[in-house]
């Protein structure tokens, strides 16, 4: 996948017309190669071969599985939490960014990547804070300053509020802080590149159903968010001042009113459009299906403390897999009731393989690399300060993470977010 | 296909039934039009057909309602929903999915259709309402047209044999509504559907309806029957109705296209009567004459000389009077244009003026220290307003006069309620300027800004927060620092009969929207905006607001109204702005700007094109006054 010729473009398919590949051409594509494509001009037999495997503009049925984004971006955090390395924490965060820049569409949820990044600073800065005003165990030897220390009463003993900052414990807590940050991103990543919606089609039958409600439930946040900003509008038309705790107090109501309306009326269009039609069954398959789901969910839970407590952990397994077993009986039983189809699933095929099979690898080459012999250089010392290395397997396997940008089909020409057009 | 036996209809804890006695048969493939004052159990009716009513919404039903020969009764709105399609009033409160595509298939998997059958219904879908360019498409992205086709479309996937619809073209501008017309009459015509809608702008649906259902008044029986016969005595009806009915035309005609072929006589007629400026017969526009032959651009400087005299109006009414405001006196009736044709001539053409008014309009101008920099109520120039990388506007120049009513139209999404949310300080401007009273509008303080400028948002309800009429009207009082009572003796005015108790939830969309222009007026702001005032208001309730806000131009207040609606432009408004991607397209007097475009030009100016009339008022005024 790395090796590409010139002229060959990335993203375009063979045979895509002109102005696809221009707008292509605009696009944050990787590799921007410079020399003009033409379609069917292939000068080796080789290169037609490689440009059949390129990435496809991303339409419906190629789109990769939901899933499939998800295990990627779980592997990419599952790495993040074994190292606190800054140098290989930025390379995931870089990885993580660059494949959502080159793959992500102009969907509203798309825009969530944003908002992590932000979390993820916050959640260093707020790290580094704690760590000065509280103090650290880190025992330092370069003092940067000195706060004054609150005098704390002999009860709270070991509780120290101010004192002498380190550099050391700031290090140490940057460190700390930034492994939380990539942890935060790489969820981020996910969330930005896969359709919620699109992951509640993989569930089963019997679930899907309430997955919808969870769904519709999910939309209430920003219609919420819509319904505040346009009160807050409505108070200034009223020559009242738009902050304040009055203001908040006066907005929520109507604001909960008008959520609750809209949910009603979307609960009406659902019952209208058929939501919840189910399935003549009889009586004994019902409960069946009652008594396999409860049973096997009992048996979960049993199984799982056989497991954690010291003793029975010889009935733990079994029953445990005798609970999944019985549980997932009863859904697959429940689904017959439900009399829904599904209107084309996202299909796992080679691309959702390779994105998700590029994140496990990255995630296991990095937790072998944190046991073998040498792992020092994923946790770099702060006491004494030493500048971190760059450890060059590790790095080279978190580029890994790099290839969905190069196999994920590529999004099809940008619409601007929020735009309004004409409705010609 | 649909038959109501005798339904009555009660909501609980109501005192009268809100439907009584209805008998109804609608057969199939037919499309009927379903119509009446607001409040008379238009939706009621509509939801009956679906099962909603009682099902969703509680209350009693009475009687039976059958469809396809499945009783309402005993079948729950998804065990009708194969037979029975309905899109609601606000299409995004319909949507349960999120891309175009997965909205179009939802119905269908509900349903349990197999993968190959969706596939086909949703490509066949996409081809019949145009929207292929779509199918990928986040919803939340769609404008109000395209929103309404995939709601349509959303239900036709499952082939219903009735579609349902509750005003489908009410928020949509008049290009969209005709889209969403024409797919309807495709489905009537090509497939067979049956299709009952509710709709209050006849003026868009009725010639293509195949029979009326007409519910008078409130626990009226319903009349049924042939269009032309149903209108022809219905107190609800298009302009191209009551122009028949004023030339004594019969059977009536429902089409312009009908009315042109009757109109000759009445143009003749009429061709010897000079033709009065918008809003004549009242004679509240002291600029309307003057702007007519005005090259687009210049009617400012026009306006610029004409303004004064409204200019004293204004400080007259700003005085709040022991006995609130008077709306609809002052300068009134039969009284004319305190300035003359002969005042301005062609005087106002000299390049002196011209650059005194470019010059005023470059430069803020400071408060009250010339009397010119007064004259008018709200300029921008070069406005430009950027959302994120969407421009919404883009070099607009506005000059507003005193006592001047200004429709701004355009599409769905052209940029009118940027440019009023602009005016009234809620969007600060990306580049140029807007001054509204002297003041920089998103950098004034909103107290002080509610004595200068108010608007009426596109929901009124959003500007109500108490819980009675009263309380509200107190609240308005102390906001704008108006006398107590100010805003009480405008309801009264603009509302007669309202309950100091009454809940304003509980009131009709017109009454509402009376209620927020009163609260809007108590701070007696000289200019006065209003997004989309006439959605959801029948007739009836039209006319009251034509008649309210003719008043207030008198009055001297500016107007400025973003709509869909020609016929309430054509009635109101003295100058026509037409928005397109956020630029101006055309600025100038209504009958110059809406006559000559098809899609902005009301029924009566359609029916006796070329002649300059824009409505049945106009015309009835010239028809007593000429022999």
């Amino acid at each position: 996948m790395e090796t590409r010729s010139p002229g060959q473009r990335p993203g375009v398919p063979h045979g895509a017309v002109g102005h696809r590949a221009h707008r292509q051409a605009a696009r944050p594509v990787p590799h921007g190669a410079a020399a003009p494509y033409r379609p069917g001009h292939g000068t080796h037999p080789l290169l037609d071969a490689l440009r059949a495997t390129r990435a496809p503009v991303a339409s419906r049925s190629n789109a990769l599985h939901a899933g499939a984004w998800w295990l990627w971006a779980l592997g990419l955090a599952v790495a993040a939490s074994r190292t606190t390395n800054p140098l290989l924490l930025g390379l995931l965060v870089g990885v993580a960014g660059y494949v959502v820049a080159a793959r992500r569409t102009d969907a509203p949820w798309a825009r969530s990547y944003g908002a992590f990044v932000r979390l993820g600073l916050l959640v260093i800065g707020v790290r580094v804070v704690f760590s000065v005003a509280l103090g650290s165990p880190i025992a330092g030897r370069h003092v940067l300053f000195t706060l004054p220390e609150v005098p704390m009463p002999g009860w709270a003993d070991g509780v120290r509020i101010g004192g002498r900052v380190f550099a050391e414990q700031i290090v140490f807590a940057l460190y700390d802080g930034a492994k939380l940050a990539a942890l935060l991103i790489c969820v981020g990543a996910a969330n930005a590149l896969a359709n919620p919606a699109r992951l509640l089609k993989s569930l089963p039958g019997a679930l899907y159903e309430a997955g919808v409600a969870v769904v519709v439930a999910m939309t209430f946040a920003p219609n919420m968010v819509a319904d505040v900003l346009r009160l807050r509008t409505a108070r200034r038309l009223r020559g009242r001042p738009t902050g304040g705790v009055r203001a908040v107090a006066q907005i929520g109501l109507p604001v909960l009113e008008g959520a609750l309306e809209r949910s009603v009326a979307v609960a009406a269009s659902m019952d209208a459009r058929g939501y919840g039609r189910t399935a003549q069954v009889p009586p004994a398959v019902r409960h069946t299906t009652t008594a396999l789901t409860l049973g096997g969910l009992l048996g979960v839970c049993a199984g799982s403390y056989g497991l954690l407590a010291a003793e029975g952990a010889r009935y733990g397994v079994p029953l445990l897999v005798a609970g999944l077993v019985a549980a997932a009986g009863g859904l697959w039983l429940g689904s017959r009731r439900s009399v829904r189809s599904r209107y084309r699933p996202d299909r796992w095929g080679v691309r959702s393989w390779l994105v998700a099979g590029s994140g496990a690898a990255v995630a296991a080459l990095m937790i072998r690399a944190a046991t073998v012999p040498g792992s020092e250089a994923l946790h770099p010392g702060v006491v004494p300060l030493t500048a971190p290395e760059l450890p060059l397997w590790p790095a080279l396997s978190v580029l890994i993470g790099l290839l969905p940008a190069f196999v994920a089909p590529v999004p099809a020409g940008a619409v601007p977010a929020g735009a309004k057009e004409s409705t010609r | 296909m649909i038959r109501f036996e005798n339904v009555s209809v009660t909501y609980e804890g109501a005192a009268a039934p809100t439907l009584e006695n209805i008998d109804l048969t609608v057969p199939e493939g037919e499309l009927v039009l379903l119509v009446g004052p607001s409040g008379v159990g238009k939706s009621t009716l509509l939801g009956a057909v679906s099962g909603l009513v009682p099902h969703f919404t509680g209350g009693t039903l009475r009687g039976r309602v059958t469809v396809d020969g499945r009783d309402t009764r005993t079948h729950k709105p998804r065990e009708l929903a194969d037979v029975v399609g309905t899109v609601g009033q606000d299409p995004l409160a319909h949507f349960v999915t999120d891309t175009v595509e997965d909205e179009l298939a939802y119905g269908m998997e509900s349903l349990g259709l197999a993968p190959g059958v969706m596939r086909r219904r949703v490509e066949e879908t996409l081809d019949l309402l145009g929207l292929v360019e779509l199918r990928d498409r986040p919803i939340a992205t769609l404008s109000g047209g395209q929103r309404q086709r995939v709601a349509i479309g959303s239900v036709l996937t499952t082939h219903p044999k009735v579609l349902v619809l509750d005003e489908p073209t009410s928020a949509l501008d008049p290009a969209a509504a005709e889209e969403v017309l024409a797919v309807l009459q495709r489905l009537v015509h090509d497939l067979g559907t049956t299709v009952l809608m509710a709709e209050h702008r006849l003026e868009r649906v009725v010639q293509y309806a195949d029979r009326v259902v007409l519910l008078p008044a409130p626990g009226a029986g319903p009349v049924v029957g042939d269009p032309a016969t149903v209108m022809a005595d219905s107190p609800v009806r298009p302009p191209v109705v009551t122009l028949a009915r004023l030339a004594g035309w019969s059977p009536v005609p429902l089409s312009v296209r009908d009315a042109r072929r009757r109109a000759g006589a009445l143009r003749d007629r009429l061709a010897g009567v000079v033709a009065l400026p918008p809003g004549a017969g009242a004679s509240s526009s002291p600029y309307g004459l003057a702007a007519v032959g005005d090259a687009p651009g210049e009617g400012a400087v026009a306006q610029r000389d004409s303004a004064r005299p409204a200019i004293e109006d204004t400080a007259r009414s700003a005085v709040p009077g022991p006995g609130g405001a008077r709306f609809g006196k002052g300068r009134g009736g039969e009284q004319a244009p305190p300035s003359g044709p002969a005042d301005r001539g062609p005087t106002h053409h000299r390049p002196t003026q011209r650059l005194l008014a470019r010059l005023l309009r470059t430069t803020p101008a400071p408060a009250a220290s010339t009397p010119e920099a007064t004259h008018l109520v709200a300029t921008t120039t070069a406005l430009a307003v950027r959302r994120a990388r969407v421009e919404a506007l883009r070099r607009v120049d506005l000059a507003v006069a005193p006592g001047e009513t200004v429709a701004l139209m355009g599409r769905n999404g052209a940029g009118k309620s940027t440019l009023l949310n602009a005016l009234v300080g809620m969007v600060e401007p990306t580049a140029g300027t807007v001054t509204v009273g002297g003041r920089t509008p998103h950098r004034t303080d909103p107290r002080e800004l509610i004595r200068q400028v108010g608007l009426v948002p596109q929901e009124p309800r959003d500007l109500l927060y108490a819980d009675t009429v009263a309380a509200e009207c107190a609240a308005a009082d102390s906001d704008a620092g108006a006398a107590p009572g100010t805003c009480r003796a405008l309801v009264t005015e603009l509302l007669p009969g309202v309950a100091d108790a009454t809940h304003p939830r509980d009131l009709s969309e017109g009454q509402r929207l009376a209620l927020a222009l009163a609260i809007v007026l108590t701070g007696r702001p000289p200019l006065l905006l209003l997004d989309e005032p006439t959605r959801g208001l029948d007739y009836a309730a039209k006319s009251r607001l034509v008649a309210v806000l003719k008043g207030l131009a008198e009055d001297g207040h500016a107007i400025v109204l973003a709509t869909h609606d020609v016929e309430l432009a054509a009635e109101l408004a003295h100058r026509v702005v037409i928005l397109a991607g956020g630029e101006v397209v055309a600025d100038g007097p209504t009958a110059e700007v809406v006559v000559s475009s098809p899609a902005f030009a009301p029924q009566v100016a359609k029916i006796l094109a070329p002649q300059p009339w824009l409505t049945v008022s106009q015309v009835e005024a010239a028809l007593e006054a000429a022999p």
